[in-house]
């Protein structure tokens, strides 16, 4: 009885904040999916699948998928490529090996928006003396208007930096921990076979022991691709909307359900329904596949 | 401008007339305002209302989205500031106030008043006219030997010719103008966003007009990615453009960095067919129809925006630039008697085009944002993006008209 008190104690204030703030939002929103929902969230006006077979013919939701699709596709192997260095080299220095993960992890800390606004405003702005135009300037270039252009489209820069300045930190301890449990005698056991200390010690044992972590970063990776919203919406967003390109399917549902009085919450939740669906049939295929 | 947001941010966390949140205040909302002591000000009014005590709450950052939001549930605010859209009225969000005006009605602008009007209803008390004009510097033109500009192809013209070292010739929002230009390009041609429930562009001259802002965003004499957007004068006070699409509000700002040396003027023809342009919107004092005080509402909102003059007056004139909406306190306005805000004056009368009316919906404007934008920035042909647009404006008119 004691036992049964003090869990619902600790748990009790948990559950009821993931029942009410969770699980309700979305099992309201797959109820608005199949109602026509304009400018109100109580809808009276049962449509069935008319909003799903909607979104799934609109070309501004099906061409943000497909960007979003791409972005993952770059920004997923360059984050875990790069987190993995990073922790391979703050692993092995010898000195300052605290300083150097701090360091690196707090961006992590940073909140999105702030970053985003100081990537937009200071260092990547389009006026001669941003940051970045500043160091072309030396150069005798033009300066670029980096969050502007299309042709070539300089924003990808300014929202891949910006996101890997801001994640890279978090995977580098994950891949930290990871590196911290494989056991130094099946390095010193290779050594001794004449394994080489760098690439073939890298490719025989630290990758193959780092792979339940390698598998939960990757998944981490795509679902936070998909999931991006917060540096798009600040470096891209003005207050006049949101322009036609790099709109990731989060803007995309926001101004349809939410943004600048756009509520229609019907094609808003198909959207996320949709979303939803496919985020989980790409993070249980590519667990499939890298769990094999 | 991180400081002015960081100061924003805080101030919206605290809302108060000095009467404090005993619950039964009346919620009265507002979006930030750029211009230094409009907080302040409105605060002031609403402490100054001697029949219920008003909480002023002061919303920085997206205000539409979190307006449409709370009208939406039971924690709305009783009174707030917005421009009617006709999905609000249809899902009854809003409040008509015709009984609101009294005699004080005719009074208005008519073309104000009926920005706020849906299916012959009125469902806001206009509180100030903002306007959208081109500024430009008299001494860089004459240095430049350009003409203040007439029709579009003198405008490219001449932001060409003013784009020397490191000025650049235009400066009309981040995105090269196609956020804020559509409407005057269309304007230019003679055309319009919707007629009488009809889509107003389908029409290859919109084609050529927005083929005109790309040939202006091709130039190389736009400023683009600037640190403050267009909305803001900035560009133009710190000499990094000739010229500046911004609004009247701009004036004592620009006043006060530049002194005498700059002229306003509307966005140019471009054919016969077209006129000169300069986008009029309105923000007016709404009633939310989910209050449970909608006759104090009502009260409070006839006291501040249809008794109290004085308050009209100050806010529209005594920090940035906007034009009382009734035409008594503006004719006698001194701050727009002479010099540039004149012009604007003059500006309104003879060119003004609504920026915003109430059946041009969010979906509408994104559509044709949205083909702008491709053709401005991605060299999208102009006829097919156009006829696009066209298509989705004309099933939403479909679903709201029948």
């Amino acid at each position: 009885m004691k036992h049964g008190r003090a869990f619902w104690l600790f748990v009790g204030p948990f559950a009821v904040g993931l029942l009410v703030f969770v699980y309700v939002p979305i099992g309201w929103s797959l109820l608005l999916s199949l109602f026509e929902a304009r400018n109100t969230v109580t809808p009276t006006e049962f449509v069935g699948l008319r909003n799903y077979a909607d979104m799934l013919t609109d070309e501004p939701f099906l061409a943000s998928l497909g960007t979003f699709s791409v972005f993952a596709a770059f920004i997923v192997p360059l984050t875990f490529v790069l987190a993995l260095a990073l922790a391979l080299l703050v692993n092995q220095i010898s000195f300052m090996k605290a300083f150097f993960r701090s360091v690196f992890f707090l961006p992590t800390a940073c909140s999105y928006v702030v970053a985003s606004l100081v990537w937009k405003l200071s260092i990547f702005n389009g006026v001669r003396f941003g940051l970045a135009n500043t160091v072309l300037g030396w150069f005798g270039a033009e300066p670029v208007a980096w969050t502007v252009s299309t042709s070539p489209p300089w924003y990808w820069l300014v929202l891949v930096t910006l996101r890997l300045w801001l994640q890279l930190g978090f995977y580098m301890i994950l891949f930290i921990a990871g590196l911290q449990r494989i056991p130094q005698h099946l390095y010193e056991a290779a050594w001794i076979d004449g394994a080489s200390r760098g690439w073939q010690s890298l490719r025989y044992i630290t990758m193959p022991q780092l792979r339940t972590t390698s598998v939960a970063v990757l998944l981490l990776l795509l679902v936070a691709a998909y999931q991006a919203f917060d540096e798009f919406y600040n470096v891209l967003g003005t207050d006049r909307g949101y322009p036609p390109f790099a709109r990731p399917p989060l803007i995309y549902l926001y101004y349809t359900a939410l943004g600048s009085g756009g509520q229609d919450f019907g094609h808003g939740s198909a959207g996320a329904v949709i979303l939803t669906l496919l985020i989980a049939g790409v993070t249980l295929l590519q667990g499939r596949v890298f769990t094999r | 401008m991180s400081l002015a947001g960081a100061t924003a941010l805080l101030g919206a966390c605290g809302s108060n007339t000095g009467r404090g949140g005993d619950g039964s205040a009346l919620k009265q909302w507002y979006h930030a305002y750029g211009e230094p002591g409009v907080q302040q000000a409105v605060e002031r009014y609403a402490q100054s209302y001697g029949k219920v005590p008003v909480d002023v709450q002061w919303n920085p950052g997206d205000y539409d989205s979190k307006l449409a939001t709370s009208l939406l549930s039971d924690g709305g605010p009783d009174v707030f500031e917005s421009t009617p859209q006709i999905s609000s009225v249809r899902a009854g969000q809003l409040v008509p106030l015709d009984d609101v005006f009294g005699d004080a009605k005719d009074d208005f602008t008519a073309s104000i008043l009926a920005g706020h009007t849906v299916d012959g209803r009125t469902y806001g008390v206009p509180q100030a006219v903002d306007m959208q004009m081109l500024f430009y510097r008299k001494s860089l033109l004459a240095q430049a030997g350009v003409q203040p500009p007439s029709t579009v192809d003198e405008l490219i013209d001449a932001a060409r010719k003013l784009a020397t070292g490191g000025v650049k010739g235009l400066f009309a929002g981040n995105d090269g103008g196609g956020a804020v230009l559509g409407g005057p390009a269309l304007w230019s041609v003679g055309l319009d966003y919707v007629r009488d429930h009809q889509v107003g562009f389908d029409d290859p001259l919109a084609a050529q007009a927005i083929g005109k802002l790309r040939e202006l965003y091709t130039s190389g004499s736009l400023l683009l990615g600037a640190v403050k957007d267009w909305a803001e004068p900035d560009a133009f006070t710190q000499g990094l453009v000739a010229m500046q699409w911004t609004g009247l509000w701009a004036v004592p700002a620009v006043q006060k960095a530049l002194g005498d040396d700059f002229g306003v003027l509307p966005f140019p023809k471009l054919t016969g067919s077209g006129g000169p342009s300069v986008p009029v919107g309105a923000f007016g004092a709404m009633v939310n129809a989910k209050s449970k005080r909608v006759d104090e509402a009502k009260e409070f909102v006839r006291w501040l925006w249809v008794e109290r003059t004085d308050y009209q007056e100050d806010f529209n004139l005594s920090y940035g630039f906007h034009i009382p909406p009734r035409d008594s306190i503006a004719a006698k306005a001194a701050k727009l008697s002479g010099g540039p805000a004149a012009d604007a004056v003059k500006f309104v009368r003879d060119n003004a085009k609504a920026s915003n009316p109430p059946d041009w919906t969010s979906l509408m404007r994104t559509a044709f944002n949205d083909a702008v934008s491709r053709v401005v920035r991605d060299g999208a042909p102009a006829e097919a993006e156009v006829r696009s647009a066209a298509v989705k404006v004309r099933d939403e008119l479909k679903r709201l008209y029948g």
